[in-house]
């Protein structure tokens, strides 16, 4: 009962959600504005925190600085977590759940 | 047949008096559209432009305080609608906005602005009419190519809709002059093309407690947020620190379609009309994200007023203006900055590479642009590595394949082969001479730019060479 239930936890900390990427972010992308990705089963629950992490060693080829900068994402990248400014949801520390779809912009300045 | 003596007389004197009236009537036609287009033309008359000098010169503004016949006809499709009326229509009429930018976004939102009926329209841009500008700024012509955006556009509002008062600033918003300008509006609208004049909108509308309706396009996309609005956030709330500036695309670098701006623009108009005609507005802490390849809006909730702000916050930092260009360290235009990276020795000039082209010696240009840029125009015989992938494994390999392919050609095995890099103005083949160096390094190669890149060449070599 306890391995059971025990391997059950660490199942749950998988997750499957969609990624996007628009205002330019997509170009560090291969110019693609959709990714359904599927995280892998993790010792801690997957947070923006961690997301950053594997999105800078799994889909970020080139030029990470243009993303990332520190622990977070550089500044002028605004991230959305379904549809909500994610300095409502708690930012780097936002617990990601099934289907969520986090979409990074880059904010755009021309007119 | 043939008619009788007096009555012949008759049908003469009538022909007569026929022809002598129709003179008349033709004559008094003519004296009456010489005078409506006299009156047209003072109604038209290009509005006083108000320069770096005088921008306390703003004629006063005096809203009508009821609608006159002529303009219950013109409103009457949106009197009649019960959300705006003859009281909304008479609030439009004593609303003075200021659209920052004349532009792509600027121009639809300044037409539907007069259309509608708003009281006063000042019109800012340092900026002249350029012919690449036409596709988006839709409301300069052929004709007006060099002349100043801020006049054109408000010339061509005038002759929309004389009855708004119109006021074209020819000059720079800036910290020592963007108070005193926005001081006189109600409402502010941003349609600049630039980070740092966005910082410094945003803190002038902050620290003169107004609204700032907020937009940008680039490329297929476009953004729209209503800042400083009841409570809701600022710009700094959201964005506290500016981007690095090598994160930044300009239109000119990163392209736009001209649509997108234009339905930008309208909407900003339409945040604005809400706004004056005291309706809710649709975007205050809420962002709309437009994709025009995809069809889609979608809006997004935004975060409350942030008591950090260093603006709008509870303990404010910034409490005057500063300077916007070396707090977003980048100019406040929209024009490509040239860039400095590599030494004199590294680099080339057009004339010195039109000599080589000449002489046919043996080397490499490599145009680092994007491909569909390649399609515009390129000099003869380039292998295309966009800077984007220079650093790419299967790049890399089509290039040395080029490399060893050239060096074949060498008469001396000792000598090196010129490899030159080209782009379109000269900056990023600055930096992918850098990365082709290192790369390039296990090979007899000698990697230069072409300084000032394609644009260059068409300026000083080869006058017929497009410029885009
Ligand atoms: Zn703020």
């Amino acid at each position: 009962m306890l391995s059971k239930s025990k391997v059950t936890v660490s199942m749950a900390n998988s997750v499957n959600i969609c990624l996007e990427f628009s205002g330019g972010a997509e170009l560090l992308f291969d110019m693609v504005k959709k990714h359904d990705v599927s995280l892998p089963g993790n010792s801690q629950p997957w947070t923006i925190k961690s997301l950053l992490v594997w999105i800078k060693e799994n889909l970020l080829k080139e030029r990470p600085e243009l993303f990332v900068q520190g622990d977070t994402v550089r500044p002028g990248i605004l991230v959305l977590i379904n549809d909500v400014d994610w300095e409502l949801m708690g930012e780097l520390e936002y617990q990601l759940e099934e289907n969520d779809r986090i979409v990074f912009i880059s904010t755009l300045h021309g007119g | 047949m043939a008619a009788s003596g007096p009555e012949n007389s008759e049908l003469v004197r009538l022909r007569e008096e026929v022809a002598e009236k129709t003179r008349e009537i033709e004559r008094l036609k003519l004296i009456l559209a010489e005078r409506n287009s006299t009156s047209a033309q003072t109604k038209e008359a290009t509005p006083a432009l108000i320069e770096s000098g005088n921008i306390r010169d703003v004629p006063t503004f005096q809203p009508a305080d009821g609608l006159d016949k002529p303009s219950i006809a013109r409103y009457s499709r949106q009197l009649i609608l019960p959300e705006l009326g003859v009281k909304g229509q008479l609030a439009l009429g004593g609303t003075s906005v200021l659209l920052v930018g004349a532009g792509g976004l600027g121009c639809p939102a300044a037409v539907y602005l007069a259309a509608a009926g708003i009281g006063r329209l000042g019109l800012v841009d340092y900026d002249s009419v350029e012919l690449n500008n036409l596709h988006r700024q839709v409301l300069h012509t052929e004709g007006k190519v060099g002349t100043p955006k801020a006049l054109s556009a408000a010339t061509a509002v005038k002759g929309l809709n004389s009855t708004v008062q119109c006021v074209p600033y020819h000059l720079q918003l800036d910290s020592t002059n963007a108070l005193d300008i926005i001081k006189q509006y109600d409402i502010v609208v941003d349609c600049t093309d630039n980070v740092a004049t966005r910082y410094l909108l945003n803190d002038a509308c902050v620290l003169t407690n107004k609204p700032l309706v907020s937009g940008s396009a680039l490329r297929f996309e476009g953004q729209l947020t209503v800042y400083n609005y009841k409570g809701g956030p600022c710009y700094r709330c959201m964005y506290p620190t500016p981007p690095p500036p090598e994160t930044v695309t300009n239109c000119s670098d990163g392209g736009v379609l001209g649509v997108v701006p234009g339905i930008i623009g309208c909407l900003q108009a339409l945040e604005v009309i809400k706004m004056a005609a005291r309706q809710e507005v649709s975007y205050s802490q809420r962002l709309l994200l437009f994709d025009a390849l995809d069809g889609t809006f979608r809006a997004i909730k935004l975060r409350p007023r942030q008591a950090s702000c260093a603006v709008c916050g509870d303990a404010p930092t910034v409490t005057q203006l500063q300077d916007y260009e070396q707090f977003c360290g980048a100019k406040a235009c929209d024009k490509t900055q040239s860039l400095r990276i590599l030494q004199d020795n590294e680099r080339i000039s057009v004339q010195e590479y039109h000599t080589v082209l000449s002489s046919s010696a043996p080397h490499l240009l490599v145009d680092v642009r994007q491909p569909v840029e390649l399609d515009i125009c390129q000099l003869p015989n380039p292998i295309n590595v966009p800077i984007s992938q220079v650093s790419r494994p299967e790049q890399l390999q089509r290039l040395k394949t080029a490399v060893n392919c050239k060096l074949k050609q060498l008469e001396q095995d000792d000598k090196k082969l010129p490899v030159y890099v080209v782009c379109r103005q000269g900056n990023d083949s600055q930096i992918a001479v850098q990365h082709l160096k290192k790369l390039l390094s296990d090979l007899p190669v000698n990697v230069t730019d072409i300084r000032g890149g394609l644009m260059a060449w068409a300026r000083k070599i080869d006058t017929s060479f497009p410029e885009y």
